[in-house]
C-alpha cells in the first residue's frame, strides 16, 4: 500500500495528459465543427461538396485508424507529428466531423420566419448567421455538444496505443510494474467517469446560462 | 515512399484474414449489445427500485468510461479472479457491453413510444406481464429502433480496431504486423482505412434503406 501512492502520482500524471488532449482535441474539433457544418449549408457547390467529403471521411474511417494513419503513415509524406500532435488532430478532425453535423442541424432547425426577418432588416448573409441565427442555433447544439466532448474524452483512451502517456498508458504502465490489475484499471475508469461527468455538469450549467432571458421567446 | 501494388498483392490475404475476425466480432457483438440492451432497459424498469437505479448506474458508469480500459479491464482483471478468457470472446463481452447500454436507450425510448392504450388494453384483456411485453409491448416498440439499433452496431463495428489492443488478431492488428514486418505503413494502414471507409459508405445505404422501410427515427 505503501508504494501504491507512487504510482497513483503517475495514474494522476496521466489524467493532465488526458485533460489537454481532451481540451487542445475539443478546440480543434469545435472549429472544425463550424467550418465544416457552415461549409454544409454553403451557397457554393464546390464548399458543400469539401465539407461533405470531409465529414463522411471522417465519420466513415475509425478514429483508431486515422490516429495510426496520421502517426505512421504521414510522416512518409513528410508531416512528422509527435504523438501529442498527431493525437490531437486525429481526435479533433474525428469529433469535429461528427459535431459538424449537429452545427448543420441546428442551424436548419430555425425557423424560416428568422431568416426572412434577416432579409426584412436587410441584414446580409454573414451578419444575419452572425447576430440572428448562429445565437439561437447555439443552444440547440450545446446538448449533443456536450455528449460529443466526452466521446472525444472516451476517445482520447486509444492515444496510449501511439505510446502517449495519457491515462490508460500509465494504467498500464502500472500494471506492468506491479503485476496487479484491479486497482489501476478501476482507479482509472473512476478517474475517466469523473472527468465525463464534469464535462455534462458543464455544459448544463452553461445551457442554463445562455438560455436565461430566452423563455418565452424559444418554444 | 511510394505506393506499392505488388506490396499490396503481397499483403491481400493476410488483411482478408483480419476482415473476417473483425466481421465476426462485430455480428457477435451486435447480437450481444441487442440482448443486454433489452437487460438494461427492462431492468431499469422494473420495480424494485434498488435493481432499477443500481442498473441505471452501472450503464451510466460504462457509457462513461472508454471501451479500450474496459478491454483492458475484462483482459486482465478477470483472470485474476479465475476467469480466462480467449482475447475475441473478452473483446466481443467488451463490445456487447460497451454498446449495450447504448442500444438500452434505444430500447426505452422505443417502449416508451407504445401509445398508453396499448398497455391498457393488455390489463383489460387480462393478459399476464409475460404476455403483454412478448405480444403486445415488444412486437410494437422493435420495428420502429430497427435503424437506430442499426445506427449503433455500425458505430462498433468502427471501434473494432481496439480489439487489437487485447491482441485479438483483427484486421488492424494484421495490418500492424505485416506493417511492422515490412516496415511500410502506407499500404497497409491505407488499406485498413478504405476498408473501413467502403464498408461504412455501404452501410450509409443500408441505413437509408432501413430507415425507409421501418419509419424515421427522431434524434
Amino acid at each position: 500500500m505503501t508504494q501504491w501512492s507512487g504510482y497513483l502520482g503517475l495514474i494522476l500524471q496521466g489524467a493532465l495528459v488526458t485533460i489537454e488532449l481532451t481540451l487542445m482535441g475539443s478546440v480543434l474539433a469545435l472549429v472544425m465543427a463550424f467550418l465544416a457544418g457552415m461549409g454544409r449549408v454553403s451557397r457554393f457547390f464546390i464548399v458543400r461538396a469539401i465539407a461533405t467529403t470531409y465529414i463522411e471521411f471522417f465519420r466513415g474511417t475509425s478514429i483508431f485508424v486515422q490516429l495510426f494513419w496520421a502517426y505512421f503513415v504521414l510522416p512518409f509524406a513528410g508531416l512528422s507529428l509527435t504523438p501529442l500532435q498527431a493525437g490531437v488532430l486525429a481526435l479533433g478532425l474525428n469529433v469535429g466531423a461528427y459535431a459538424a453535423e449537429v452545427v448543420r442541424g441546428a442551424i436548419l432547425s430555425v425557423g424560416r420566419e428568422q431568416y426572412e426577418a434577416c432579409t426584412a432588416l436587410n441584414l446580409g448573409r454573414w451578419q444575419g448567421m452572425r447576430h440572428v441565427i448562429l445565437p439561437q442555433a447555439l443552444l440547440v447544439m450545446l446538448p449533443t455538444f456536450g455528449n460529443n466532448a466526452i466521446e472525444l474524452l472516451k476517445a482520447t483512451s486509444v492515444v496510449s496505443l501511439i505510446s502517449l502517456a495519457d491515462l490508460t498508458f500509465q494504467a498500464q504502465v502500472v500494471r506492468s510494474q506491479t503485476g496487479s490489475t484491479l486497482m489501476p484499471f478501476v482507479s482509472v475508469l473512476v478517474i475517466y467517469f469523473g472527468l465525463a461527468l464534469i464535462i455534462s455538469w458543464g455544459i448544463r450549467s452553461l445551457e442554463r446560462r445562455m438560455a436565461r432571458g430566452l423563455d418565452g421567446v424559444r418554444v | 515512399m511510394e505506393w506499392d501494388w505488388n506490396f499490396v498483392r503481397e499483403i491481400m490475404p493476410t488483411l482478408i484474414q483480419g476482415v473476417k475476425i473483425t466481421i465476426l466480432a462485430t455480428v457477435l457483438g451486435s447480437v450481444l449489445a441487442a440482448i443486454v440492451g433489452l437487460g438494461i432497459a427492462l431492468a431499469r424498469r422494473s420495480e424494485n427500485r434498488i435493481v432499477a437505479r443500481s442498473v441505471g448506474w452501472f450503464a451510466e458508469f460504462i457509457r462513461g468510461t472508454p471501451l479500450l480500459v474496459q478491454l483492458y479491464f475484462i483482459f486482465y482483471v478477470l483472470p485474476d479472479i479465475g476467469i480466462l478468457l480467449p482475447p475475441l470472446v473478452a473483446g466481443v463481452i467488451g463490445l456487447g457491453l460497451h454498446y449495450g447500454t447504448y442500444t438500452a436507450e434505444v430500447y426505452r425510448a422505443g417502449i416508451e413510444n407504445v401509445p398508453r392504450g396499448q398497455w391498457e388494453a393488455a390489463k383489460a384483456c387480462n393478459l399476464s406481464g409475460y404476455n403483454t411485453w412478448t405480444h403486445i409491448i415488444l412486437p410494437q416498440a422493435i420495428p420502429p429502433m430497427i435503424p437506430a439499433l442499426a445506427n449503433y452496431f455500425i458505430a462498433m463495428f468502427k471501434e473494432t480496431p481496439l480489439l487489437s489492443a487485447i491482441t485479438v488478431l483483427e484486421l488492424m492488428n494484421q495490418a500492424k504486423s505485416v506493417a511492422n514486418t515490412y516496415y511500410r505503413y502506407i499500404e497497409p494502414m491505407t488499406l485498413v482505412g478504405a476498408f473501413f471507409l467502403v464498408i461504412s459508405l455501404c452501410s450509409v445505404v443500408l441505413l437509408r434503406w432501413l430507415e425507409h422501410r421501418y419509419g424515421r427515427i427522431e434524434r
